[in-house]
C-alpha cells in the first residue's frame, strides 16, 4: 500500500468520525453545557463552549486517530525490520505548509470569534471595570437615573435595573438604588430584564459569580465593576466569592432567583419597606465607597463620585454627613 | 559515598523537606488555641430549647494572644468560660442565646449589620429593651456581631461605653460594664454552619479583618448541627 492510500484512508476515517462526533455533541451534549440559558449571557457562552468543543473534537479525533493508525499499521513486525522515519517525514514540504495554515486559520478564527462574541454580547457576563466599553441600550441612563436618586424600574416597561453588589469579608450584600437604595442579603432579579451588576468591596479583593447568570466580575475596594446580563428563565442561581479572600472564603456564598417581574416588584417594594428603618443610617448611594482602614472604628462612605462611569473618579475619605 | 547510600540520603532529606513544609502549614493554618466542641445536644430533654451563653471580651488574656478580641462560651456542663467557637447543636431546635458583651463599639463598617436579622420575631433585646436595628453611628455603637450567613442570622451586639471601666481581660464577670443581648433562632438541618463578627475587630491588622478575625476559637468559628 503506498502513501496515498494512507491520506486517503486517514482522511476518510477522520471526516467520518468528526462529523458524527460534533452532530452528537452539538444536538446530545450541547443543550446540556453549563452554565445553562438562565440568562442571555449563559446562552451566549454556552454556544461558545458548544463552538469551541465542535472545533476542538476533530483535532483531538486527528490526533487518536493518527496515534492508533501508527500502532497498528507502522508497528514493527515480530522478526521485520525496525522502523526508521524517512527522509520524507522531515522534509515533506506539503506537510509542513497544511500543518502551519490549518493551526494559524484555526487560532484566527478563534481570536475573531471570542473578539466577536465579546463584543455583541457587552462583555460577554465579564466586569467590564467603571466604564463598559460594550453597554446595552439604556444602561448609562438607567444608572444615571440611579445614581442621581431619581431612578425607578415597574414591570413590563423594558427598563434596565442597576443592582450593586457590595462584596465583604466574608459575604455579598446588594443594594437596589431605584428603590430607595435599602441594602440587603438577598439577590432577588426580575426575569426577562437587564441587570446592571455594579461590584464593589468594603476592604480585600472578592469576586462576583452567578454562575448560573454566566456573570462574574472581580470586587476591588473602591473600583465600581460593571457587568451585564439579562435573565430569561426564573429559578434559583448561586453566588460564590472566587477569589480567595481569607478565613472564610468557603463560606461566602448565597442563593438568588430570579422571579417574575410582578413578583419581584412585590418583593423589592416590601423589602424596601421592611428595611426602611436601617436605609435612613446607610450612607448616600455610591458606585464605591471608602471603607476605614482603621479596623472596628469606621463606617463606609461615598466617594462622591457623580458621574457613572466616569473616568475622573477620585477616591477620597469623606466623613459622615452627621 | 555508595549510590544506595546516596539515594537512602537523599530520601531522608526529602521527607525531612516535606516534614517540615506539613508542620509549617498545619501551624499557619491552626495558630489559635486548640479547641474543642462545645456539645450543647445532652443539656435539655429532646425538643427542648437549648440554651446558650456566650461573652464578648475586647482582650482574651491568655493564651497565645491575650490581646486578641474573642468570644467565650459557658461550658454548659461546667459552668466554666471556656473559648471554642465549634458548638454542636440539635437540628431543628431552638436556640436562646445570651450574650454578655463586654467590649466597646463603634460605627460600623457596613449599617446592613446593624440590622437583627433571623432570629425569632425578627427582634433581639438589649438589657431587657426590644430592638431590630441600631444606629451605630450614636451611642456606644456597635461593638460585635452574631452572624451565620447560611441561615440568614445577624445582630449586632451594642458596645459599652468607653468611658466606663472596661473589662481588660476575659473571662469578664459580670461585676464590669456589660450589656446584656438575648435572642433566639431555630438551628437549621443538619450540617456544618459558619458564624462570624462582622465588625472588622482585628485591630492592627489590614482592615481590622486579620489576627482574631482569621483564626478560628476567636471571632467566628461552626455550628454543627447534628440530628
Amino acid at each position: 500500500m503506498n502513501e496515498t492510500h494512507h491520506l486517503r484512508r486517514l482522511t476518510t476515517i477522520w471526516v467520518v468520525l468528526s462529523v458524527a462526533a460534533d452532530l452528537l455533541f452539538w444536538f446530545l451534549v450541547g443543550p446540556h453545557v453549563p452554565p445553562g440559558r438562565m440568562t442571555d449571557m449563559a446562552t451566549s457562552n454556552q454556544f461558545d463552549f458548544n463552538v469551541l468543543f465542535v472545533i476542538a473534537l476533530p483535532v483531538l479525533i486527528g490526533v487518536w486517530l493518527y496515534l492508533a493508525y501508527a500502532i497498528v499499521v507502522w508497528s514493527a513486525k515480530r522478526g521485520g525490520p525496525e522502523p526508521v522515519g524517512g527522509e520524507a517525514a522531515r522534509t515533506n514540504r506539503t506537510a509542513q505548509v497544511a500543518w502551519i495554515t490549518i493551526t494559524s486559520v484555526v487560532v484566527i478564527l478563534l481570536a475573531a470569534f471570542g473578539t466577536i462574541e465579546l463584543i455583541v454580547n457587552h462583555g460577554s457576563g465579564g466586569g467590564e471595570g467603571p466604564n463598559p466599553v460594550w453597554s446595552p441600550a439604556g444602561a448609562t441612563q438607567a444608572e444615571t437615573a440611579a445614581l442621581a436618586g431619581n431612578g425607578t424600574w415597574s414591570p413590563n416597561r423594558n427598563q434596565v435595573l442597576p443592582v450593586q453588589v457590595i462584596a465583604q469579608q466574608w459575604k455579598f450584600t446588594y443594594r437596589y438604588p431605584t428603590f430607595g437604595g435599602f441594602e440587603t442579603s438577598q439577590l432577588v432579579l426580575p426575569n426577562n430584564t437587564t441587570i446592571a451588576f455594579n461590584v464593589t468591596s468594603l476592604d480585600v479583593i472578592h469576586s462576583f459569580w452567578a454562575y448560573q447568570l454566566s456573570v462574574k466580575a472581580d470586587a476591588n475596594p473602591q473600583i465600581n465593576d460593571v457587568a451585564f446580563t439579562k435573565t430569561q428563565q426564573t429559578g434559583p442561581f448561586t453566588v460564590r466569592c472566587s477569589e480567595l479572600c481569607g478565613i472564610w472564603h468557603g463560606s461566602m456564598y448565597n442563593y438568588g432567583s430570579v422571579v417574575s417581574q410582578q413578583k419581584f416588584m412585590q418583593w423589592a417594594q416590601s423589602t424596601e419597606a421592611a428595611n426602611a428603618a436601617n436605609t435612613k443610617y446607610l450612607p448616600p448611594f455610591a458606585w464605591t465607597y471608602v471603607p476605614d482602614a482603621n479596623g472596628a472604628s469606621g463606617g463606609y462612605y461615598p466617594d462622591g463620585t457623580a458621574t457613572p462611569y466616569s473616568t475622573a473618579e477620585i477616591y477620597g475619605a469623606k466623613q459622615p454627613a452627621s | 559515598m555508595s549510590i544506595r547510600g546516596r539515594f537512602a540520603t537523599v530520601a531522608v532529606l526529602f521527607l525531612v523537606a516535606v516534614g517540615l513544609i506539613v508542620w509549617s502549614l498545619m501551624a499557619f493554618l491552626t495558630p489559635g488555641t486548640p479547641g474543642g466542641v462545645m456539645d450543647f445536644t445532652t443539656t435539655q430533654a429532646p425538643g427542648q430549647p437549648v440554651n446558650l451563653t456566650v461573652q464578648t471580651v475586647g482582650a482574651i488574656g491568655f493564651g497565645k494572644h491575650p490581646t486578641w478580641v474573642s468570644y467565650l462560651v459557658k461550658d454548659p456542663h461546667t459552668q466554666q468560660w471556656v473559648q471554642d467557637t465549634t458548638w454542636k447543636l440539635p437540628a431543628n431546635t431552638v436556640v436562646n442565646m445570651t450574650v454578655l458583651q463586654y467590649d466597646t463599639g463603634g460605627p460600623l463598617r457596613n449599617q446592613e449589620w446593624g440590622q437583627v436579622q433571623g432570629t425569632i420575631n425578627g427582634t433581639a433585646s438589649l438589657n431587657g429593651k426590644s430592638y431590630s436595628v441600631y444606629d451605630s453611628n450614636t451611642g456606644n455603637g456597635v461593638g460585635h456581631t452574631f452572624a451565620v450567613p447560611a441561615i440568614g442570622l445577624n445582630v449586632p451586639l451594642i458596645g459599652v461605653s468607653a468611658n466606663a471601666q472596661v473589662c481588660g481581660a476575659g473571662p469578664c464577670h459580670t461585676s464590669s460594664p456589660h450589656n446584656t443581648i438575648t435572642f433566639s433562632f431555630k438551628t437549621p438541618t443538619p450540617g456544618s454552619y459558619s458564624w462570624q463578627c462582622f465588625v472588622p475587630c482585628g485591630l492592627g491588622y489590614l482592615f481590622g479583618n486579620g489576627g482574631p478575625m482569621a483564626t478560628q476559637n476567636y471571632m467566628g468559628g461552626f455550628l454543627e448541627v447534628v440530628r
